[in-house]
């Protein structure tokens, strides 16, 4: 398909859309420069507020509509956060449903066609990789001072295994950022691209750009599914990672 | 002979962000494994698998990880080497 396009690339490139643009006029950025990622991080925490917020202002015990989704979303949080983390876990439940919400709901936006999604970019995870990596690493030592680095000291296993576990488990601990940080941008970035580059199909194949359409269509679908499994994933590896951290001695 | 040179750095840092990329298999592997199990196990116990969901999505993850530094090698390859 469109190879004599090949020297400039797709008609459009798939990579694009994940360009970083000053909002206003086109000067260098800086640090304090609002730009797309700036609109849609704010976007998607004012719709946080609107969802958890504003519509359990006029709480009924027969809910509305946005109470019964803002109540699903809490519900299903807290249960997990109770399930993984354990009951020590839930004091920390007001960050993760804040975590689960801001990613879900950055996802799900990004979906809208000629929206910016703030989670491709691995700086935008990475932050929230390490602000969870630097919790549960000051959260740990505080609770369970030295005891913290026990974790590290498979007390199960033989006497001759156990220095060899210590460095796999110490080199484990340190890539959990990494790994929890790419998981959530790469599956966004793939996807997204996945979808341009059949865009590009669809612009280069005349009548027959049918199928490529078509395939845009279940691969859009399946890009929600991934959306929000991503989120909760994200989210379920914040509390397994919390679990070493507040957990009792035994586990 | 400087240009040549860097043709082949080129050449080989294509091969190498596409050999890369075999990893994801591994990670397929993997996670086709976990859901594969979780799914048998399911079958004959239906009524244990509801609790069981986040340890499968706790698996799967901790599967896709090791397809996913493949491919950030790819992507170290493509952008930063």
């Amino acid at each position: 398909m469109a190879t004599e396009e090949h020297g400039s690339g797709l008609a459009i490139h798939p990579m694009d859309q994940f360009v970083v643009k000053p909002l206003f006029g086109d000067g260098p950025i800086e640090w304090y420069t609002p730009t797309n990622v700036t609109l849609w991080m704010g976007i998607a925490v004012l719709a946080m507020v609107a969802l958890l917020v504003l519509s359990t202002r006029r709480r009924a015990i027969v809910p509305s509509r946005g109470q019964s989704v803002a109540e699903l979303f809490y519900g299903f949080i807290h249960k997990m956060v109770e399930d993984v983390a354990g009951h020590e876990g839930l004091k920390f439940f007001p960050y993760i449903m804040t975590l689960f919400m801001f990613v879900f709901l950055s996802n799900m936006l990004g979906l809208i066609p000629m929206s910016f999604t703030t989670t491709s970019h691995i700086a935008v995870t990475a932050v929230l990789a390490l602000l969870v990596f630097l919790t549960v690493t000051l959260v740990g030592f505080y609770r369970k001072g030295i005891g913290f680095l026990s974790m590290f000291w498979v007390s199960s296993a033989p006497l001759v295994l156990r220095p060899i576990l210590a460095v796999i488990e110490l080199i484990s601990y340190f890539v959990r950022p990494l790994s929890h940080s790419i998981r959530l941008g790469g599956n966004l970035m793939a996807g997204h691209a996945v979808i341009k580059v059949f865009a590009g199909f669809a612009g280069a194949m005349g009548i027959a750009s049918v199928v490529p359409i078509a395939a845009i269509a279940a691969i859009y679908g399946l890009e929600l599914l991934v959306a929000a499994v991503q989120a909760y994933v994200f989210t379920i590896l914040t509390c397994v990672y919390l679990r070493d951290a507040v957990g009792d001695a035994h586990h | 002979m400087e240009g040549e040179v860097a043709q082949l750095a080129l050449m080989g840092k294509y091969i190498g962000a596409g050999l890369a990329t075999i990893g994801l298999g591994g990670a397929g592997i993997g996670v086709g494994h976990i859901a594969g199990n979780f799914l048998a196990g399911a079958l004959r116990n239906p009524s244990a698998a509801p609790g069981q969901m986040a340890n499968l999505f706790v698996g799967i993850a901790f599967a896709e990880a090791l397809g996913i530094f493949s491919f950030l090698i790819a992507l170290l390859l493509m952008f930063a080497v």
